[in-house]
């Protein structure tokens, strides 16, 4: 090869120069190229159609004020009664999709002392089916997934518990499988609860959380939380400006958990 | 050669040792399994058909199921449309073993003589059986 001392050393600058800047160079030699690559890569990963949004977005609302001890019980066994949920009786191995906790820990991050309406209300706490959902971005085997209308799914078929998910989730909502929980079930069954037969088990080493119910949804059902409960959780399109949810929420005061993450959790909080 | 003897013993010892299992079997093989249809459901059925025809069920379901499982879980559609036309709702556990309420005669029997252990049946159950 021929090459003198300078041009050798205008192509190690240039080399060095790309090397160390990276994405910078580009941006340098030709603006907006990247920024739109990845704009469009980020566009993909949602799995929407450009401009126009999604067609359906379930939203759960929550009404705070009309919920009452009796009503949580029996919104939550509804709920564990209807996807096979396992009692174990110990928090090490619990498994949770619909649960209850108190103010301070829901919101923890506008949490205030002198608020007494609030402080003595009790809270269902639930999958936020977040718009952008953390624990979909970090999943290394796609086992969670957002379903076009919104919904984040847990394929228990694919998930290898790596829990990394858990670890993204900012509300708490995912629960790992430590022990097969078939073993709890047969003992619960020992003890008189029904299993629900519609619906399989989770095998151990999995992840679950709620599901939305979408397998309700599909046939038409109302998901079992609001059945259980219809004047405290309401669902439906908030995609649909004249949908029911969107009526109240324009009626109604409401709170999300943790907004400034920017997650844009779907379920909201009556007050 | 040095210690023929022992050699020759050793060896006579290690092909009786070898050979004692095709022996001892042979001749007595396991029956092919016939997995039973014999269930109120099918005997309902005015044409004892599955979704599909018995030949395609028999050598394809593995993959017909996963695909099942792939279209109702992933791509949230549960309707499977078969090669007559026909809807049939996918669903393992409430569609195939509602006919097949017989996992234990129709399921096992196959996969107990092949020996696979498919993983359907960690999360999946038998509905109709008492035990989980």
């Amino acid at each position: 090869m021929n090459m003198d001392r300078r041009k050798f050393l205008k192509a190690a600058g240039l080399t060095t120069l790309v090397g160390l800047g990276g994405k910078g160079v580009f941006e340098l030699l030709k603006p907006g190229t990247v920024e739109a690559e990845m704009a469009h890569e980020g566009h993909e990963e949602g799995g929407q159609e450009k401009g126009s949004g999604p067609k359906v977005r379930w939203a759960m609302l929550i009404d705070i004020m009309a919920l009452n001890q009796e009503k949580i019980e029996k919104i939550v066994h509804t709920c564990h009664h209807l996807h096979n949920v396992p009692n174990w009786g110990d928090p090490k191995n619990e498994i949770k999709w619909i649960w209850e906790d108190e103010y301070e820990h829901v919101f923890p991050d506008s949490y205030n002392e002198y608020n007494h309406i609030l402080a003595g209300l009790p809270f269902l706490l639930m999958c936020n089916h977040c718009d952008n959902p953390p624990c979909v971005r970090v999943c290394p085997v796609q086992a969670t997934f957002k379903r076009p209308d919104g919904i984040v799914a847990q394929d228990y078929h694919r998930c290898i518990g790596c829990r990394f998910c858990m670890a993204a989730c900012p509300y708490g909502s995912r629960s790992f499988n430590w022990l097969d929980p078939r073993v709890s079930l047969r003992k619960e069954i020992a003890q008189g609860r029904k299993l629900n037969k519609r619906f399989p088990t989770r095998m151990r080493g999995v992840v679950e959380k709620c599901n939305f119910c979408v397998e309700r949804l599909a046939e038409g059902k109302d998901p079992g939380c609001v059945e259980a409960a219809p004047d405290v959780m309401f669902y439906g399109n908030l995609a649909d400006p004249n949908s029911n949810v969107r009526k109240i929420l324009k009626e109604r005061v409401s709170l999300r958990r943790k907004l400034e993450l920017g997650t844009k959790p779907s379920v909201f909080y009556l007050i | 050669m040095y210690d023929t003897g022992k050699v020759i013993i050793g060896l006579a010892i290690f092909a009786c040792i070898f050979l004692f299992p095709f022996l001892y079997s042979h001749g007595s093989a396991a029956p092919k399994p016939k997995p039973s249809l014999d269930t109120p459901a099918i005997k309902a059925l005015p044409q004892k058909k599955c979704v599909e025809d018995t030949k395609f069920m028999i050598t394809t379901h593995m993959q017909f199921l996963n695909n099942w499982r792939d279209q109702a879980l992933r791509d949230g559609n549960r309707w499977y449309v078969n090669k007559e036309g026909k809807k049939v709702w996918i669903s393992l556990q409430n569609t195939c073993l509602r006919c097949h309420s017989n996992k234990k005669e129709f399921c096992d029997k196959c996969h107990n003589y092949a020996g696979v252990d498919p993983y359907c049946w960690d999360c999946h159950y038998d509905p109709n059986g008492s035990k989980l």
